[in-house]
């Protein structure tokens, strides 16, 4: 008999707040409510977590490592976007 | 791919491990690098599963509150790592009904230290003390391997895993310093422990066939001897903090080595456990393929119930 395996779903956990919400790992669970409850359990047994989100993996789309070389390429001859690329005397303070 | 271009892929790739770099699910890989990781992050969350069968007899049979909640937290801690590495397994495109149906079948092997028998309270004490001791010792390196999705497994699971060899010991602190019987009780317990820990580090160096290539991967930082030495090393002390004898007459501080010397290890008992021989491997199993088979009704009527709901609520969105 093969009936349905419960989805895989990722789980993301803020520690506390202020902090942003930290991918922690997966688990499998057959609705949102259980993956909520199986997260408490997997991954906040010692208080690590305010707050949860759950996503199931099938939703997410990810960037292909091979491809990384024309997707971040973009952003690596522009040095002009950090503040070591601009001249100013040392004499200016406070900037 | 042309054989040139794999090889190639190859050479960065193990540069890339060379140079400290992490590999993740979607990087290429070596197929050989998918198939002993599988193999082995598989065979880590199996140990971790059936490692709770030995200790969950005993929840119910505690000697008091402090202990029964102890025990639990650290049988749940168990089904907790386990689940941590089956899931950084499937990233690696295993499904988790192939692993549990590897470990059902007796494909995939687990730790062997499991198929010893939890005879006594005293055992809960020399499990943790030793056979936690014994992982804690091959895990911590494991925090530093090369596929990232398992470091981080294992940063978890290390990070958990030291309470569990402290309540241990106290068990053991606790019966050392009682009644006679129970003293007696924890020199059994380390009796019937300490071998078997001893074999929970793997095959000798010699023996061992994989350690080169797990070497290269950082999935081994250290021998099987090496591991095994720095186990004796640090548990001799604590055993003469117990006041309990060690059960192996030929161990002796060795003072040009500044490490103990230690008895032969009886390998073919070893390779008799790993092969299904143990003491308890049938039973294990049992247990195990008895727990899943008896919860399929519940794992159907989640999702069947998840359906429902699902279907409920595009009924009302229309």
């Amino acid at each position: 008999m093969s009936t349905k395996n419960w989805p895989l779903w990722e789980i993301f956990v803020r520690s506390k707040n202020g902090l942003e919400h930290r991918h922690f790992g997966s688990l499998h669970a057959a609705d949102a409510d259980m993956a909520l409850e199986n997260a408490r359990d997997v991954y906040t047994r010692r208080n690590e977590g305010v707050s949860i989100w759950v996503v199931e993996s099938k939703h997410i789309t990810a960037s292909n490592p091979e491809n990384n070389g024309e997707l971040f390429e973009p952003a690596q001859d522009k040095v002009y976007r950090h503040p070591t690329f601009y001249d100013v005397p040392d004499e200016v303070k406070h900037m | 791919m042309s054989e040139d271009q794999i090889k190639n892929l190859e050479a960065q790739f193990e540069a890339r491990i060379e140079r400290d770099e992490k590999i993740e699910p979607k990087d290429w890989m070596p197929e050989k690098y998918r198939k002993t990781h599988i193999r082995q992050i598989s065979q880590h969350a199996h140990s971790e599963i059936v490692g709770m069968l030995p200790e969950g007899n005993w929840i119910t049979r505690a000697p008091s509150l402090r202990r029964k909640v102890a025990l639990l937290a650290k049988v749940q801690d168990e089904a907790g790592h386990g689940l941590y590495l089956y899931s950084a397994c499937e990233t690696l495109g295993v499904s988790r009904d192939e692993l549990y149906e590897q470990l059902h079948t007796g494909k995939a092997k687990y730790s062997s230290i499991f198929n010893y028998p939890a005879l006594t309270w005293a055992d809960m004490g020399a499990i943790g003390w030793l056979v936690d001791g014994a992982a804690i010792i091959n895990q911590v390196p494991l925090c530093n391997t090369s596929f990232g999705p398992y470091a981080r497994a294992m940063i978890r699971v290390c990070k958990e895993e030291s309470f569990h060899q402290r309540q241990g010991f106290e068990i053991m602190l606790k019966l050392a310093n009682g009644t006679p019987e129970q003293k007696e009780m924890a020199q059994d317990a380390l009796n019937r422990w300490w071998w078997p820990s001893l074999m929970m580090l793997g095959p000798t160096d010699d023996k061992s066939v994989h350690t080169a290539q797990s070497m290269k991967w950082k999935l081994k930082r250290k021998t099987n001897d090496e591991l095994r030495q720095q186990f004796i090393d640090q548990t001799v002390p604590q055993a003469d903090v117990l006041g309990l004898t060690i059960p192996d007459p030929d161990l002796k501080w060795n003072e040009d080595r500044k490490s103990y010397d230690f008895g032969e290890i009886d390998w073919d008992e070893f390779w008799q456990v790993v092969k299904g021989h143990g003491p308890m491997n049938k039973e294990r199993m049992k247990a195990r393929v008895g727990a899943w088979e008896r919860g399929k009704w519940v794992r159907d009527a989640a999702m069947a119930y998840a359906e429902k709901k699902q279907a409920r609520k595009e009924k009302q969105a229309v």
